[in-house]
């Protein structure tokens, strides 16, 4: 080999491209701190004189209910136009509670809302800036940004956010999850520019296969869209307990009344980080069979125990657990819950903690 | 999941609407129904049932898959024998303690120790136990009908009807040819309508499950039958593919000699390329190495160039490019002078990321000492590709060849290869040898450049660091069995999702002559779990039958046939229907 070959690849690395990448992960983050700001606001300036439908509905319907048996609500298919269509008659599961959704951080007023629309438009910006810097990045490396945990922490928040919008784009009932993932989005952001930060540079040859792609690439996707189901899920734990309470008779603290409240029923939330959680579990099994190809190809074994496989195993089961425990009859609701967030914590140890505690096949490029 | 579709024992007792869907929701998919353990009574074979229904229940499956992953975190924190052999010896010599306890429990081997192995072969047993009466009722299911219609069909999670001036057997003829069109199973029983769609949905779930066992075989099938062997070779040098010429081979259980592809390669040249500045200097960007190789005993000659991610696959084996390293060429002249070691490549192994290396150069036959006794010659070898400059440490400071360096010190005596017992070639077992001393009686050392010969003491002969070759580790493996484990890893992926994304669903329609003559359509919706989906459908299918079958003025006050008919109050008119903030089929699904 020659020395001329290794300077030719040093300047392959670009390093004005990788500042304006920086530049713009900074600019991001400012405008996640608006954002986060303007969320805070929603909350705060969110009247609380529409909140209170939780109460109302477990506490005078409880009586109403049980004259009448559970509730019915009309629905008409296929809205108002065709009023030539037989009506469809929804009725809930025995047993279930008649709880409605809770009008969202704004409480349902102009004010609020107004906020609300602010931050989620200030998310859409920092989001389009974060999403320029990691391609910035990209670019100066010549090659996809997941090769070290500085460029797997700015991609996964910004996937993490990218999923929220499209999410909201699709009219999904799913706002109140902005002042939580813009939170934890400036967490990782922080950690990322301080702790996990690495000059942009190439991989090394372990590195070099077009699984890596593959397999990274879906694997931020699904911890981005686990993460909203973990979200999801511990929320729906709080809310329970604060349904179960009214129910009881009990009475939550103010605080629990004015934020509670205003947050999707329950059983709404419980069913949103279901259906992420079960949506994204193919891929996450296609995910750890792509390393294992990858791992193949790369190591001369498909599967090694090396402690990133093991971790991401151990995720594996743990959301196949949550599955069986939603199919099972005792394990539903607040068991599978907690089960849901375990699964999670396997996950984000996958992330953060094997790469930092545990040395392995996996920990090379520079954290 | 609701508990809309369960039937059987449930944890709670059926309510009254559990009762009254009776067989309607019965089958709607094969998941055993939970039991409550409650302990037989019965003898052995009694124990022996019960026992084996525990294993196979749901409960239990959901406690193993439990148990492995618990069981597998052990494995990722503590050192492992078959990945890092030397962190093991490591921590045994820092933990006494805790060594002899690991060493019991076998926590230094967790994916082979009794305990990991015996909570995935209750899984395996569970999941076959599971499988195959899912799959039998599976096949009776399809062979079946879907079950007629329940009496009350307003009791459902979804419902709807209307009047029509058709007559009762036009109307069940219509949704009849209706929901075959739409791909349901129906057929008519009774005054009703039955039909089922979305069996794939079981099918994709007993497809995952089996696809799960397809693929545990294939890896205890791998485990059993593989191979992995590796072996150092030189620029220029050749392998072929027998258990002689290995450095090393582990190979499973049931593996046999002739279980090895018969093939030959040579390593042309080996190249690679390091980042050369910035903070990961030294990081090595490529590694490759161009061989030539012929396929089975005769085979014609090709070239190819291995790369780390680019194995090189020759009948059911791969060869991988795992390391590499240097090898100083020396030329070593006895006393006489006489040439007893001619311009040979010594290959020595890295030690670092810059490739430090040490090993060892063994002068076995021909060498005679000053006095013309024969003798063996060892050198402890230390090799540096770029040797920071006099007065630096003795380290490498980049991985490519800038600024070779090898240091020898210089023993002779008896190396001890001929007592028979196996040595390794890169160490020096020095228990027969002496030290050469320098002019201070201390053991003799030098350094050496490319082209630099060192004298040994008192005549003893001669040294010549000549140059360096490259050498390339290759890995060679055989896992028989990992097609199979592919192949039931993508069908495992298309079970999952047809399990996960297909809802199985029941849609019965009823039609008989009201009071008053006038034909009554009910129509119902059954899903396996409460989803928008259900009733969503079944406004379209009441939509397209209602073309055919259109509605009839209302009775009078009082005459309606189905007088169990939900209260209705909240008709569209009113706030809750028409709120324009929140689609009403939205809303009715979070209920
Ligand atoms: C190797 C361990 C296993 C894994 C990784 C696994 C994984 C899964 C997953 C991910 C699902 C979700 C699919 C869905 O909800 O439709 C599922 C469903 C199911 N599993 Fe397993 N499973 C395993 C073992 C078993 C065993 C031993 C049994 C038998 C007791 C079993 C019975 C079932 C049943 C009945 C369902 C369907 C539940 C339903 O229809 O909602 N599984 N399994």
């Amino acid at each position: 080999m020659t020395l001329a070959a290794v300077t030719e690849l040093a300047a392959a690395t670009n390093e004005h491209l990788a500042n304006i990448s920086n530049t713009l992960i900074y600019s991001a983050m400012a405008v996640y701190t608006l954002a986060f700001f303007a969320y805070i606001a929603e909350w705060i300036l969110g009247s609380r004189s529409k909140v209170g439908r939780t109460a109302a509905a477990l506490t005078a319907g409880a009586e109403a209910r049980a004259r009448t048996g559970p509730a019915v609500t009309v629905q008409k298919a296929g809205g108002t136009a065709v009023l030539e269509r037989p009506r469809v008659v929804v009725r809930s599961a025995a047993g279930a509670r008649d709880v409605p959704d809770g009008p969202g951080a704004h409480g349902g007023t102009e004010k609020g809302d107004l906020y609300g629309r602010i931050a989620i438009s200030l998310t859409v910006l920092a989001f389009l800036i974060e999403f320029g810097g990691v391609l910035a990045r990209a670019l100066s490396v010549g090659r996809a940004p997941w090769g070290n945990m500085y460029e797997f922490s700015i991609t996964f928040s910004t996937v993490a956010v990218g999923v929220y919008l499209v999410l909201l784009l699709l009219k999904k009932n799913i706002r109140w999850l902005g002042l939580p993932l813009v939170t934890t989005v400036l967490l990782d952001l922080g950690l990322a520019v301080t702790v996990l930060y690495t000059a942009s540079d190439q991989l090394v040859p372990a590195l070099h296969s077009y699984w890596l792609y593959i397999h990274v690439s879906t694997a931020i996707f699904c911890g981005a869209v686990f993460y909203v189901g973990a979200v999801a899920t511990l929320l729906y734990l709080f809310k329970d307990s604060y349904e179960n309470k009214l129910a009881s008779g009990g009475t939550p603290g103010r605080f629990a009344n004015s934020v509670l409240d205003r947050l999707p029923a329950a059983a709404s939330l419980d069913k949103f980080s279901y259906r992420v959680n079960a949506a994204v579990f193919p891929l996450w099994t296609f995910t750890i069979i792509a390393g294992a190809i990858w791992a193949g190809d790369a190591w001369g074994r498909y599967w090694g125990w090396d402690p990133k496989e093991t971790w991401s195993f151990i995720t594996w089961v743990a959301y196949a657990c949550y599955l069986h425990a939603r199919a099972t009859a005792g394990w539903k609701g607040r068991k599978a819950a907690y089960l849901a967030l375990i699964a999670f914590a396997c996950w984000l140890f996958n992330y953060y903690g094997v790469n930092i505690f545990v040395s392995g096949k996996h920990s090379y490029a520079g954290v | 999941m609701s508990t809309t579709a369960k039937t059987g024992p449930d944890k709670t007792p059926p309510t009254g609407d559990e009762r009254e869907l009776g067989a309607a929701g019965a089958q709607l998919s094969t998941a055993p129904a939970d039991e409550a353990p409650h302990l037989p009574s019965l003898g052995v074979l009694g124990w022996a049932r019960w026992f084996w229904r525990q294993l196979t229940s749901m409960r239990v499956a959901l406690l193993l898959l439990l148990l492995l992953s618990l069981g597998a975190i052990p494995g990722s924190l503590i050192p492992q024998e078959g990945i890092d052999a030397t962190k093991v010896e490591d921590f045994r010599t820092r933990h006494d303690v805790l060594a002899p306890l690991y060493d019991k429990l076998g926590l230094f081997h967790v994916y082979s120790s009794v305990w990991f192995s015996a909570i995935y072969i209750l899984l395996f047993i569970s999941l076959i136990g599971c499988i195959i009466p899912r799959t039998w009722q599976f096949v009776g299911q399809l062979r079946g009908r879907p079950p007629g219609a329940p009496r009350r069909l307003t009791r459902l999670p979804a419902y709807t009807t209307w009047r029509t001036e058709a007559a009762p057997e036009q109307v069940r003829e219509a949704a009849l040819a209706l929901l075959n069109k739409r791909r349901f199973r129906a057929h008519l029983a009774g005054d009703a309508v039955a039909a089922e769609k979305g069996y794939l949905r079981e099918v994709g779930n007993l497809a995952f499950h089996i696809a799960l066992i397809v693929m545990l075989i294939a890896f205890a099938w791998g485990q059993l039958f593989k191979y992995e062997g590796n072996k150092l070779v030189l620029e220029g040098d050749g392998f072929s593919n027998t258990l002689t010429q290995y450095d090393d081979f582990k190979s499973g259980n049931l593996f046999t000699q002739d279980d090895l592809d018969p093939f030959s390669f040579t390593l042309k040249d080996f190249h690679g390329t390091y980042e050369a500045t910035g903070p990961n200097r030294g990081t090595p960007r490529v590694y490759e190495a161009k061989v030539t190789y012929s396929e089975g005993a005769y085979g014609k000659e090709k070239a190819t160039t291995i790369k780390v991610n680019e194995p090189l696959e020759i009948d059911g084996s791969k060869v991988y490019l795992v390391s590499h390293g240097y090898a100083p060429v020396v030329t070593v002249r006895d006393a006489q002078g006489k040439v007893v070691m001619d311009r040979e490549a010594v290959a020595l192994l890295p030690l670092d990321a810059n490739v430090t290396s040490s090993g060892a150069i063994k002068v076995m036959d021909g060498y005679r000492n000053a006095k013309g006794e024969k003798e063996q010659l060892g050198f402890n070898a230390f090799f540096l590709p770029t040797y920071g400059g006099k007065g630096s440490a003795m380290y490498s400071t980049f991985p490519a060849l800038l600024n070779p360096m090898l240091a020898l010190s210089a023993y002779h005596g008896d190396l001890g290869v001929d007592a028979g017992i196996p040595q390794s070639v890169y160490q020096l077992d020095r228990t027969n040898m002496k030290e050469f001393k320098d002019s201070d009686g201390e053991l003799f050392k030098k350094q050496l450049r490319v082209g630099q010969t060192m004298t040994l003491p008192n005549g003893a002969g001669s040294v010549t660091f000549d140059g360096v070759q490259e050498w390339a580790g290759f890995q060679v493996t055989q896992q028989p069995g990992s097609v199979w484990a592919l192949g039931g890893a993508v069908v495992a992926i298309f079970g999952l999702a047809g399990s996960l994304f297909i809802q199985r669903r029941r849609v019965w329609v009823r039609a008989v002559p009201g009071a008053d003559g006038v034909t009554v359509v009910e129509m119902a919706g059954l899903g396996r779990s409460e989803s928008a989906k259900v009733p969503e459908e079944l406004g379209d299918l009441a939509e397209a039958l209602y073309a055919r079958a259109p509605g009839a003025p209302d009775p009078e006050p009082g005459s309606d046939p189905a007088s169990d008919r939900p209260d209705t109050s909240d008709s569209p008119g009113s706030p809750a229907g028409s709120d324009p903030a929140a689609p009403s089929a939205e809303r009715a699904e979070k209920k």
